[in-house]
């Protein structure tokens, strides 16, 4: 029996799973390693994201600020590099550092100012757009030997599909995300938070400390993904990723996170993420669609999956309703 | 488990099969850069008709601006084992990884409209206009209308320290450095728009004297040639006659303008680019022959002698 919670989840896998069967049925090729290897590489930058994006949701908050946070490392470390000859690993570790310190600020604004995440992070969105401008306005190439060698570095799969560096970070990202959100301490006071915020403070959350930490990791997992997508165009551009936070903040709800938070997987979002990618991949292969329909999908998507989880939201309350009144 | 690997397996096969017998007609992938300017929606249009008429199957990806979208689209080309790949290329860096995966896959690549900085050998070639020759041509053409006559030119430039204002300004000024009787006495910036080359006009002419004084105006595309026309015709003077307009691009309205009269000569710049790269490829496929790295596009004059109606109707319906 599944639980009416995990309804979303099983229902995004379920749909992803046809979709992709519809898809292969249309075009055999589609059933390829390179495709699933493209899937995972592809939108590497995007899943990493998106799993900060989870704790953020699960949270009962958002952060708007992940697109221009990721254009801004890509930037950072592209100028680091390119213009200053910094090496690339020292460049990542501190776009890292200015990254989780930026959402470390963010949580401690939300938290202790009482502003709503909605607008802190909006002024973090505007702030990080602009010093990435200030930066360079230019797209600044990156050649370095380093570099390449992590780019050449990749797991060929019988039929041409490759898994690169990036996907696996992403891989590794959500089997971590995925441990922290339902094995630690951390992970159970993000869901108490999420579920109802007194309740948690008063069965003793460190909420103040939890905030912090949630906006830190989603500052930290933007930076690595502004480090992927570096590697990823082996470039930094200012203008790039605009609107990521929003398909981060899409894949997290089809993959049966509620937007209100206390309730979600991890493993959804990565179901979210491929699910988006299959609808690109369709598009490109199908060669003749206007690449608009993707947005259209997904808005699709997202009404039905927030229709569902308030279904499932009035079902499960007047459940109890009457169990109450039978009790009675 | 065990089922899926047989599925995968036959389903394998089933794309081996598909795709040999497919061989005969090219099946081509094109990423463009989305549609944000006339021209871009009208190179797209001539795209699809150069592709119709070859018989080559064209998948077409919008990459929305984004070139993380691009990527993603050439990737998927690859994946499909597409023939040629076409790409627009929205920014000139971060091509070398996805490029590579296509040459590693024998599948050619030629760049359409824009140059990229990547090493040589990884694509075919690249179809690009050249944009100071573009401005020679206007240039030249003035010194020989004009003839021995003095004449003061006002410039509109494109958006400051774009390539195309750069060059393009560059190319007009080799083609008037052999007649002294010409000089550019004002230029100025009108951002590619219309309304700011309006704006511009209207600052030139209180400027020279009520507009007296200027002989000719250069505007770096026809959008801004058709807001200095409006200016113009607000000084109560005739564009055309008494004050002579030459632009570059050649969208349909600079033709509607010709046609009155009002508009002298425009330079195209060529939405078919994929005709070219379409002849390459054909040759490249056919006899291995490369093609050298760099096609340009014709840059084509057009004065108020080429029946400017009859070229605004064939242009109309691009998607300018």
């Amino acid at each position: 029996m599944i639980h009416a919670r995990n309804l979303p989840f099983v229902t995004t896998l379920a749909i992803f799973v046809i979709a992709y069967g519809l898809c292969v049925l249309q075009f055999p090729n589609m059933l390829s390693t390179r495709v699933i290897g493209n899937l995972l590489t592809d939108n590497a930058f995007l899943g990493i994201a998106a799993v900060g994006m989870t704790f953020v949701i699960l949270s009962g908050g958002i952060d708007l600020s992940v697109g221009s946070v990721i254009a801004f490392t890509s930037v950072f470390v592209a100028v680091m590099v390119g213009s200053f000859g910094v090496h690339p690993l020292t460049a990542f570790l501190a776009a890292l550092v200015i990254s989780t310190l930026f959402g470390c600020l963010m949580g401690a604004m939300i938290r202790y100012l009482l502003i709503p995440p909605f607008v802190v992070t909006l002024a973090g969105m505007f702030l990080a757009r602009g010093a990435a401008y200030l930066v360079s306005t230019q797209s600044v190439p990156i050649t370095h030997e380093f570099i390449d060698t992590m780019l050449g570095f990749y797991i060929r799969f019988p039929g041409g599909g490759r898994l690169t560096l990036l996907a696996m970070v992403m891989l590794v990202v959500f089997a971590v995300g995925i441990v922290v959100a339902s094995r630690t301490r951390f992970g159970a006071n993000v869901y108490a938070i999420g579920g109802n915020l007194q309740s948690a403070e008063l069965m003793g959350v460190p909420v103040g400390a939890t905030t912090i930490r949630i906006y830190a990791l989603s500052g930290f997992l933007s930076g690595l993904a502004g480090i992927v997508y570096t590697l990823y165009t082996s470039s930094g551009y200012s203008l790039a990723t605009v609107g990521v936070e929003l398909d981060a903040i899409a894949a997290v709800v089809i993959g049966g996170t509620l937007l209100t938070g206390g309730v979600g997987l991890i493993a959804g979002t990565f179901v979210g993420i491929l699910l988006q990618g299959l609808i690109q991949t369709y598009i490109v292969f199908d060669g003749t669609l206007s690449s608009w329909w993707t947005k259209i999908v997904i808005g699709i998507l997202l009404f039905v999956f927030i229709v569902l989880q308030r279904t499932i939201i009035w079902y499960s309350d007047r459940r109890l309703a009457v169990r109450q009144l039978k009790e009675v | 488990m065990k089922k899926a690997l047989v599925a995968a397996a036959a389903a394998a096969i089933f794309a081996s099969l598909a795709s040999g017998v497919s061989a005969q007609s090219l099946t081509v992938g094109f990423s463009q850069i989305g549609s944000e300017s006339g021209w871009r929606a009208a190179e797209t249009t001539v795209t699809k008709q150069e592709a119709e008429k070859r018989g080559v199957t064209l998948k077409f990806a919008d990459a929305q601006q984004k070139q993380e979208n691009q990527i993603k689209a050439i990737r998927g080309f690859i994946a499909q084992g597409v023939d040629a790949i076409l790409i627009a290329p929205v920014v000139a860096t971060g091509w070398d990884a996805v490029l590579k995966e296509a040459k590693e896959e024998n599948i050619p690549v030629i760049l359409l409209d824009r140059e990229i900085e990547s090493p040589k050998d990884l694509y075919l070639t690249a179809v690009t206009s050249d944009q100071v020759f573009e401005g020679k041509v206007a240039g030249e053409w003035l010194a020989k209308d004009v003839g021995s006559k003095d004449c003061k030119v006002v410039e509109l430039q494109g958006t400051t320290g774009s390539s195309p204002a750069i060059n393009r300004k560059k190319g007009f000024e080799e083609g008037i450095a052999a007649a002294s009787n010409i000089k550019i006495v004002r230029s100025q910036t009108g951002d590619f728009t219309r309304t700011k080359g309006k704006e511009v006009m209207e600052s030139f002419i209180k400027a020279e004297g009520g507009g007296k004084d200027i002989c000719a105006v250069y505007a770096h595309n026809d959008d801004m040639a058709v807001g200095a026309i409006q200016a113009i015709k607000e000084a109560g003077l005739k564009p055309g006659t008494d004050i002579k307009i030459v632009s570059i691009d050649a969208v349909p309205d600079i033709f509607q303008a010709m046609a009155k009269g009002e508009a002298n000569a425009t330079v195209e710049l060529t939405p078919n680019m994929a005709g070219p790269a379409f002849d390459a490829l054909e040759a490249y496929l056919k006899d291995k022959k490369e093609p050298p790295k760099w096609i340009q596009t014709e840059s084509k004059l057009y004065t108020a002698a080429d029946d400017p109606m009859k070229v605004y109707e064939a242009k109309k319906g691009l998607g300018y």
